[in-house]
């Protein structure tokens, strides 16, 4: 059994407007049998933090494009995506990508 | 007698003062109309910059205070001169960021915006004034630009950046400086800097937050290693829907003129593989490690798929501009025009008109019987809210003693999000709702100011 794990998740470049607004959100992850990944937390934020238009962040199992995502201040592609194993504390960013000028 | 001499010699000394002023004037003016090529509506083929051999005694005057940084020194102020940038947008960041690579002498700036100044960009498009609104924005900060620094050459371009021009306008320069409002437009530069080899600089800025990044510099990623599929346009918010706070990009344009000017130089950018992002709420700066260029990159990969440019408009399913798209959700039996609600509203017939616009927009202003219910409210079926809408459409429906259905009228600023609430207020007559008609205002309240009352305010 893995134990439950905190982490914090940060939304910006108006990806926290799916998010009531709100920045800074910290989460705990229920304790489950094999360790958390990215894939899951996905689909746990999908079900438990989205309450509309899931399209707008999600799209099919990873997150749309156009949002970049970013495990403890590094580009997640660095970190191996879905397959990242969640540990303990672990910072998570969503920031949607912004074209204005 | 002797007072009368110091007097007249007084009298002399200012002559010759205002004389050196009327004739620094007029070398200031035969400079500028050197400096300041005519504004290009197409691109036309621009001589390379010859490199200097050394400084001017006026170019020490006027550098020193940078002259004096080990970083720069008389080796980096001589690349400067010799290097010209391509500012892709006039705006809100390519003001600032012109500004100072035009301060710190830079040999010569393309400038390039298919835009006239309006009102509603002088919060944050700083070389812009009054006296230019109307003006094409290439010229006005190719004036302002020459008016700062005279040995700068500006060439203003009033033209939109495409598939057809990009190529031939890019190569001629040797530093790109993305500052455009616009998905398409940043494929379309990023692609014909991967194509002839340019380093791209390029920021972003929204609400109170900007992104900036350094493209295709030093074998770092392009902007298709990261982002190789377009956001869907429906995600894709821009400054005249979602806002910005002028010195937002000001601070970005400014941070993106800092990166030209370290390439320029020849020192060299730091963050070719990194995305700086500020959040001007909480006033902080992120520097964010990126992937490195990609294998599979359609456009700078191995085995690239995209070797000319494409028609970015389709690949992005958006414009090419910042402007507003205008939806077309409903059929026209359930959409009215200003002219036919102002005699509904005159004939005092009973009906409820919600405003459907975020509280922030209506603070700014609103038709004073309105209901405000902002369409997130709708969407969220936000219990108050509905509750309030509710009560509304009862109270009416009693007023009107009839069977009839309720004629509700939804207007917003520009007559989008009002087609979205009637589709959702649709599903919601006769079950959450009393049974309603519902249409929307084709147009909005800008149609409203444009044609009905020329004091409501525009926005």
């Amino acid at each position: 059994m893995a134990a439950p794990i905190a982490l914090h998740l940060e939304f910006g470049g108006g990806a926290e407007l799916l998010f009531d607004g709100v920045k800074n959100h910290h989460v705990t992850l229920p304790s489950q049998s094999e360790p958390w990944d990215m894939r899951q937390l996905l689909a746990w934020i999908r079900g438990n933090m989205l309450k509309e238009r899931p399209e707008l962040f999600v799209q099919g199992e990873s997150v749309r494009p156009g949002i970049l995502v970013l495990i403890n201040d590094a580009d997640w592609e660095l970190m191996g995506e879905l397959e990242y194993q969640l540990q303990d504390q672990d910072n998570i960013i969503f920031i949607s990508t912004l074209h204005g000028g | 007698m002797e007072e009368d001499v110091l007097s007249l010699r007084k009298q002399l000394m200012e002559k010759d003062r205002e004389i050196a002023f009327l004739k620094g004037k007029i070398d200031q003016l035969g400079k500028d109309s050197e400096s300041l090529r005519q504004l290009q509506d197409k691109i036309t083929l621009h001589a390379p910059l010859k490199p200097k051999a050394s400084l001017t005694n006026a170019d020490i005057m006027r550098y020193s205070r940078q002259l004096l940084l080990p970083e720069l020194g008389v080796q980096g102020q001589l690349n400067l001169s010799k290097t010209s940038v391509l500012v892709v947008g006039c705006g809100g960041l390519g003001c600032p960021l012109a500004q100072y690579l035009a301060a710190a002498g830079i040999g010569r700036l393309g400038l390039l915006d298919y835009d006239d100044v309006e009102l509603n960009n002088l919060h944050r498009q700083i070389l812009h004034t009054e006296q230019g609104l109307g003006q094409p924005k290439a010229l006005s900060a190719a004036q302002a630009l020459s008016r700062l620094n005279s040995a700068v050459e500006c060439i203003p371009y009033h033209l939109q950046l495409s598939p057809e021009n990009a190529l031939e306008l890019i190569q001629q320069y040797d530093i790109v400086a993305d500052c455009s409002d616009n998905v398409p437009t940043r494929y379309l530069v990023n692609d014909a800097c991967v194509l002839t080899g340019r380093p791209l600089v390029s920021a972003s800025a929204l609400r109170m937050e900007g992104q900036l990044t350094v493209y295709n510099y030093r074998g770092g990623p392009c902007y298709r290693c990261l982002y190789p599929k377009p956001p869907p346009p429906e995600t894709v918010t821009n400054c005249s829907d979602g806002g910005v706070l002028g010195v937002v990009p000001g601070i970005m344009g400014c941070l993106q003129a800092l990166e030209v000017l370290k390439i320029a130089s020849g020192q060299g950018s730091s963050i070719e593989q990194q995305l700086v992002m500020f959040d001007g709420q909480e006033t902080r700066f992120r520097s964010i490690r990126l992937r490195p260029k990609q294998a599979s990159c359609a456009v700078c990969g191995e085995t690239p798929t995209v070797t000319e440019l494409q028609n970015y408009e389709s690949f992005c399913g958006s414009a090419a501009t910042d402007k507003c798209r205008r939806l077309n959700l409903l059929p026209k039996e359930q959409r009215i025009t200003v002219l036919e609600y102002k005699s509904i509203q005159d004939s005092s017939a009973p009906h409820l008109l919600l405003d459907v616009r975020p509280s922030v927009e209506v603070d700014i202003c609103h038709l004073s019987h309105s209901l405000n219910i902002p369409l997130a409210s709708l969407e969220n079926k936000k219990s108050g809210d509905i509750d309030q809408l509710r009560e509304k459409i009862s109270a009416l429906k009693t007023q009107m003693k009839t069977d009839l259905e309720v004629p509700v009228f939804v207007v917003c600023k520009l007559g989008n999000d009002s087609q979205k609430a009637v589709q959702m207020l649709e599903k919601m007559s006769g079950c959450e709702l009393e049974r309603i008609s519902v249409k929307d205002i084709c147009g909005g309240l800008m149609a409203w100011a444009q044609k009905i009352d020329p004091s409501f305010p525009q926005y």
